[in-house]
């Protein structure tokens, strides 16, 4: 009995008026925590009841305070008939748990009605006084710090990393148990509300348990989802990276050898001044990605195809001369030796050597070797019954063994997937992965989960004991700015096929001539120019099925998607002149008829690396001449392209001072660029030769579709003047960066109209949409010229046809409809600068029948040289004047001066401004504590959507409800910030028949304080981690 | 294919003011749409109408939203669901409250009642601004009217508190709510050139000299209404017509005080008599309420009229309300 909760609840405002006779409340407030329940008194006839009430104190086990929300429920006191009751208001009292967060939490809270929405606010003060508790077989893991950041936190030292940490919990759904049939819908939104809040605090409970375990104190890059499974149940999952955090004493943290510190600046002190800067030579090699097949659909469940690709760094070998030959050898043998010595290092005994990190402290990242992703289609398999009438109550007598065994199906089928990435990053002659994430889309039945990251090699003294201080290199001293992109494999006995050459940085070892990442940019990597965000999108129509044969079209279909996808990404960033990915996040969606792909990912010209070639297109038949001139004019609108992109992202790299003797570096690569359009099975075999040992980078028009995806490699709409977009959490190039920011969520459902519409129809569909929401975006966000979207993450969704269905009532509907939630922007402003993020999701939809564990699933697996499945992006935005969104301060306060003297005003204190953003850091400021964790999930359902101003008007309020209970619940906490924002999930659904519509939205963060940074202040912490790459580079010359 | 739905929501609640002036002058979305177009913004941004369609749905939402609070503004400096910056509430508040020049003297001292209301469309067609603007404007007075009724102390003050109204308006405002809660008449044909800022004006004057608050700012009264002992007192004043003597005496001081100062002095000798009768005369009939609606038009026909018949300059009738003024205060019935 280790915990001791306290509350009071001081006063309420705002609140509705429940009686229409007086125009008044007669208001009382419950206090629920676990199964205690106290009652303040009724405060009769007011709008701004003063409850002032007692400390309600509940004695609980440390395992239900980790588990359990506190509930307070708003009634309405009514003599004659039940109380009406006004709202809840949930209370995560996780945070009070660490000595380190917050200590208390209070404030005004909204009131909030799945119903109604918000209904005025509330003001409580809650507590916690906590024994600790010693046992070792304790169940709960209080004091375990998460943090959804994916990177070590800013005022924390990474002392170790201990690795990957994951959980999933799976009960049914309270929407789809029988007595949903007879409850109101109120009680029903908030039993799902209860219970989601409960998994997720068990789902902590039992990470921690694991962090303990592993010795840890921390979870960093903390992933929580939630699958709606429908009839199936509810899965609640997470991943994690298990850290042993050290706090920074307030001052020092400039001082010491910070890991968490990113550098701001890293480039703006050339690396190496001795050496002669690197550059390409004119007609830079380039090879297009390679198929690789490493397919390992090996599970039981194998309708697998296999998806004979990956898209590698694209790496062959080279004809080096002779001299050099010897050197070579002798790093081959190197690496040998390192590779012996990793397999010693911690990392590789750990099951999964996985980090959820992105963003990594200098020297930890040693090589990348490329991208790695995993899918695997499974069959939720439905309980067909119709016999029984009773399904579902059948299915409740037995749940609890369903239950019993779900998560035990659930883990295997992840393990599987995990199991098929570690092998694809060993095969990339790496021991771990990093940016490592998961994610699943369901569309009836079918289930996909996908699993992708950035196989990498790491510096073990990260998880060692006692290791930190000094950033000492493992490796052969690569110098920082370009160590990461040096080949970790062997590159005699490379993975797939690439094109190899010297580092252009330090000339010494290889790499490859494109790096697809997941990860964020390296603070301390050389960019020449700015990098820019890049979207490969792609729609795939399919035949209606059901089950397995479903389950088959669909692991038939994707190996092709992601082949497609990753050349079209290829081709702009060829289009774009850059050589290099980060945060590459692919997602493919699943719907009735249709499959959709989204890959974004921001681009960037490594100096390292080799410049890209052009894109040459040929033609199938060079006799015509008409035919040839069409080609020579869109040739010469390729090159137009390229050029004018070199000028926009400012792309100049130096030339090459001095051919290095007998560098690999070829003439141009020739290599031929295949589509894969049909589903014909010649595809497999002309992709072999793709394999290419030709001479330039070509895209042949052999048909119509050639014809318009160069089109539409064209038609990508330019960024106005002054916007920049990335998905990543900072924008390559851009440093100077304002505090102004802005986050946003946007979101869009478009209807197609055609259900008949083929391949091309519904990708030129897609692309259209995607960029009149960048347009749209970038429209509204223009009086913040110049500005930056950060973190840009985009969700897509395909409902199905009959996904409009709020409480099972039979849908209509029969055309398809497509889902695109943008989300999250910022502004941020600097001296002259201002910068302008955010990121955004689409938003996915689906219904799933009821399945068993007996699935017949299959899996296809694709490994490349990069991929990812989420999409995030950031937009930025710079800005002359250093001024827009200035809160809080002067007005605020005269403003609140002025009420307090008038005597008929309730209370208050201006509203406290919390930022929100989906970046882990605000730009010029410093965050000095972190708060604790904030996983907030909502349900809010209408009956009168029309009333409300459609479905627009429904989400938009929501949307805006949900973005203020955030904010008053990090103000309770006493935090003026939330870091690493995301809207993990957003489901409606909608029956406009029935002038209904339901939404549930899933936000996580990490609640902080943070105090600006005075611009002397600024200055300093740009010097020190100046310092560690000089070092570096030092060391290596 | 079309769009179902499409929002954009801003953790700091982005707003527009040209959209949100489209907005409050009750423009149709589409018509906003329509004026934004013309107005160049699409060639400045490389965007389509379909971009800005949708940019002005999204910030129609939002004020609607808002709407709420902005009939209680001291609400929306609390409330938690808009994060909006102190200015930029500001700003909303103000031009919420702002109000078109030729409506309001449409309104201005009538009853701000349903029937008003049931007549905007007429007016509306009158002044050309838009039905739903005339409602949005016309619910401002009423509310405005509404909470300052009552409410103690001086009236312009108050608003400002409630309302968070800049001093210029919070002014207009009272003036409003001076003239419905008077009912002064202003409709009639004959005052059609006289402006709102001039009724303001002459609002202002009243409630600083002629009501409860003017005199004793400690006496827990509102100012919205004229003071009843004044109006009574002003019933002696008609000692200054009824009796011959003072009215000669009254005059010949006017005059020789007045004399080689105008050039309108013999008009003004001429017409004394008449002139004085017809102040004195509405002076002492405000004790009816009938009367105090009336005040405005009677100044015009039974003084101004004449005078302007008599092209006084607005000098001369300033110098000669002085003069007429002061002199009666010479006067021994008035020591």
């Amino acid at each position: 009995m280790p915990g001791k909760l306290k509350a009071k609840i001081v006063a309420g405002r705002h609140l509705p008026v429940m009686d229409r006779a007086s125009d008044l409340t007669d208001a009382f407030v419950e206090v629920k925590f676990g199964n205690t329940t106290f009652k303040t008194d009724v405060y009769p006839k007011s709008l701004n009841p003063q409850w002032n009430s007692e400390w309600f104190k509940f004695e609980v086990d440390d395992e239900d305070l980790q588990d359990e929300p506190l509930q307070i429920t708003v009634l309405d006191h009514d003599t004659y008939s039940a109380n009406d009751a006004i709202g809840k208001v949930y209370i995560d009292i996780d945070p009070l748990l660490s000595c380190e967060a917050a200590t208390v939490i209070s404030g005004w809270l909204p009131i909030y009605d799945t119903i109604h929405g918000i209904r005025g606010e509330i003001n409580v003060v809650v507590k916690v006084d906590l024994f600790n508790d010693l046992n070792r077989f304790r169940q709960s893991s209080c004091g375990v710090k998460f943090f959804c950041t994916t990177s070590i936190p800013r005022c924390y030292r990474a002392a170790l990393v201990h690795g990957f940490v994951e959980e999933l919990v799976v009960n049914e759904d309270p929407e789809y148990q029988w007595i949903d049939r007879i409850r109101t819908p109120r009680a029903s939104n908030e039993a799902r509300q209860r219970l989601i809040s409960l998994m997720s605090g068990e789902l902590q409970r039992k990470i921690g348990l694991k962090v303990l375990e592993m010795g840890g104190n921390a979870v960093v890059g903390y992933l929580q989802c939630f699958d709606l499974e429908g009839e199936s149940g509810l899965v609640v999952r997470a991943i994690g990276t298990a850290c042993t955090l050290d706090k920074l004493i307030p001052g020092t943290e400039s001082k010491e050898p910070v890991f968490s510190e990113d550098p701001p600046h890293p480039l703006s002190v050339p690396p190496t001044p001795l050496r002669t800067l690197p550059s390409s030579s004119s007609p830079p090699p380039f090879s297009p990605s390679k198929p690789c097949s490493r397919q390992s659909s090996s599970s039981d469940t194998d309708l697998s195809l296999t998806p004979k690709m990956g898209m590698g760094s694209g790496i062959s070998v080279g004809k080096e001369a002779g001299p050099l030959k010897t050197l070579l050898r002798q790093q081959a043998q190197s690496a040998l030796e390192q590779r012996v010595h990793f397999f010693s290092d911690p990392v590789y005994f750990q099951e999964f050597p996985f980090f959820t990190l992105t963003c990594f402290p200098p020297g930890f990242l040693v090589h990348i070797g490329g991208v790695v992703s995993a899918r695997s289609v499974k069959l939720l398999d439905r309980i067909h019954n119709p016999a029984l009438g009773n399904t579902r109550s059948y299915k409740l007598l037995d749940w609890n063994s369903v239950a019993a065994d779900e998560p035990e199906t659930r883990d295997a089928w992840w393990e599987e997937i995990r199991q098929e990435i570690k092998s694809h990053a060993k095969a990339l002659g790496c021991h771990a992965v990093v940016g490592y994430s998961e994610s699943t889309t369901i569309c009836e039945e079918v289930c996909i989960l996908s699993a992708s990251g950035t196989a990498a090699m790491l510096n073990p003294r990260f998880m060692r004991e006692g290791s930190v201080c000094v950033y000492s290199r493992f490796d052969d001293a690569s110098p920082p700015s370009c160590g990461f992109c040096h080949i970790p494999y062997d590159e005699f006995n490379m993975p797939f096929p690439a094109q190899l050459t010297y580092c252009y940085h330090c000339r010494r070892q290889k790499v490859p001539d494109v790096l697809f990442t997941t990860i964020d940019l390296p603070a301390e990597a050389a960019v020449t120019g700015k990098g820019c965000l890049i979207q490969a999108r792609l729609c795939r129509t399919k035949k209606k099925a059901q089950g397995e044969v479903n389950a088959t079209a669909i692991s038939n279909l994707l190996p092709f998607m992601e082949y497609e996808l990753h050349t079209q990404l290829m081709n702009k960033l060829k289009l774009r002149c850059m050589n290099a990915l980060f945060g590459l996040r692919i997602q493919i969606s699943v719907g009735e008829n249709m499959l959709l792909g989204l890959a974004s990912a921001t681009g960037v010209y490594l100096s390292a690396l080799p410049a890209p070639g052009g894109i040459q297109i040929t033609g199938k038949t060079p006799s015509d001449l008409s035919y040839d001139q069409h080609i020579s004019t869109m040739q010469k609108r390729i090159n137009d392209t390229i050029a004018m992109n070199k000028e926009l992202y400012n792309i100049h790299p130096l030339e090459c001072i001095e051919e290095v003797v007998g560098s690999p570096i070829p003439d141009r690569q020739r290599s031929r660029l295949f589509r894969s359009t049909s589903e014909s099975s010649d595809e497999l075999s002309e992709l072999d030769l793709s394999h290419g040992k030709k001479d330039a980078f070509v895209l042949e028009i052999d048909d119509t579709d050639a014809v318009e995806d160069i089109q539409s490699l064209l038609t990508d709409a330019p960024m106005p003047a002054g916007f920049y977009s990335c998905n990543t959490e900072v924008m390559p190039g851009i440093y100077n960066w304002t505090s102004g920011l802005q986050m946003f969520t946007s979101v869009r459902v478009y209807r197609l109209s055609n259900a008949n519409l083929t391949n091309q129809g519904l990708n030129k569909i897609f692309t259209d949409l995607c960029e009149n929401l960048l347009k749209s975006l970038y429209f509204k966000l223009r009086s913040m010229i110049p500005c930056c979207l950060c973190h840009l993450n985009f969700t897509v969704a395909v409902p199905e046809e009959e996904l409009i269905q709020v409480r099972r009532h039979t849908p209509k509907h029969t055309s398809p409809i497509l889902y695109i939630f943008p989300k999250n922007i910022l502004v941020r402003s600097g001296e002259n600068e201002e910068q302008l993020q955010f990121s955004m999701e689409l938003c996915g939809e689906s219904t799933s029948s009821n399945n068993q564990p007996t699935a017949k699933p299959s899996v296809s697996s694709v490994d490349y040289g990069s991929f990812a499945d989420r999409c995030s992006t950031w937009l930025e935005l710079l800005r002359l004047k250093a001024h827009t969104i200035r809160r809080g301060s002067v007005k605020t306060k005269v403003r609140s001066r002025s009420l307090r003297s008038t005597r008929s005003l309730p209370c208050g204190a201006p509203v406290t401004v919390v930022k929100m953003t989906p970046l882990s850091f605000l730009p010029r400021t410093r965050i000095v504590k972190y708060l604790g964790i904030i996983n907030m999930f909502f349900i809010r359902e209408t009956t009168s959507l029309r009333e409300e101003g459609g479905v627009s008007g429904f989400l938009h309020s929501f949307i805006a409800e949900v973005f203020a209970m955030v904010r008053a619940h990090v103000a309770a906490l006493g935090g003026n910030a939330v870091v690493s924002y995301s809207m993990k999930e957003c489901v409606f659904m909608e029956n406009p028949n029935k002038n209904q519509a339901q939404c549930l939205i899933n936000v996580s963060g990490d609640a902080v304080i943070f105090v600006r940074e005075s611009d002397q202040e600024a200055i300093p912490p740009l010097i020190m981690s100046g310092q560690p790459s000089t070092t570096g580079a030092d060391g290596t010359t | 294919m079309s769009v179902e739905l499409d929002v954009f929501v801003g953790n700091t609640t982005i707003m527009d003011e040209e959209v949100y002036q489209f907005w409050l002058d009750g423009y149709t979305v589409n018509d906003a749409v329509k004026v934004r177009m013309e107005g160049g913004v699409l060639e400045e941004c490389e965007a389509s109408a379909e971009v800005l369609r949708s940019d002005t749905m999204d910030q129609y939402r939002t004020f609607q939203m808002c709407e709420r609070l902005l009939h209680s503004p001291a609400k929306l400096a609390n409330q938690l669901l808009f994060q909006i910056p102190p200015h930029r509430q500001a700003m909303l508040i103000e031009r919420y409250y702002t109000f078109d020049g030729l409506f309001v003297r449409e309104v201005l001292g009538k009853k701000l009642s349903k029937g008003t209301k049931k007549d905007l469309d007429d007016v509306s067609a009158k002044t050309g601004v838009t039905l739903k603007s005339c409602r949005r404007q016309f619910d401002n007075f009423k509310r405005v009217f509404k909470v300052v009724e009552e409410l103690k102390g001086p009236l312009v003050e108050n608003i400002r508190q409630h309302f968070l109204l800049s001093d210029k308006l919070a002014r207009d405002y009272a003036a409003i709510v001076f003239f419905a809660n008077n009912r002064f008449e202003t409709g009639k044909k004959k005052l059609h050139y006289l402006t709102f800022q001039d009724f303001a004006f002459c609002a202002g004057q009243l409630i600083s000299n002629w009501t409860v608050g003017a005199l004793d700012n400690m006496v827990e009264d509102m100012d919205v209404d004229l003071e009843k002992e004044f109006l009574q007192d002003l019933k002696e004043l008609k000692i200054l017509i009824t009796d011959k003597d003072l009215l000669d005496q009254h005059k010949s001081l006017v005059c020789t005080a007045l004399r080689g100062k105008t050039k309108a002095f013999n008009e003004m000798e001429a017409n004394f008599k008449n002139l004085s009768r017809g102040l004195v005369n509405i002076a002492a009939k405000l004790t009816n309420t009938k009367d105090v609606r009336d005040f405005f038009i009677d100044l015009v026909e039974k003084f101004i009229e004449p005078c302007r018949s008599d092209k006084w300059t607005a000098g001369d009738m300033r110098l000669y309300l002085t003069h007429y003024t002061n002199s009666a205060h010479i006067l021994d019935t008035f020591k």
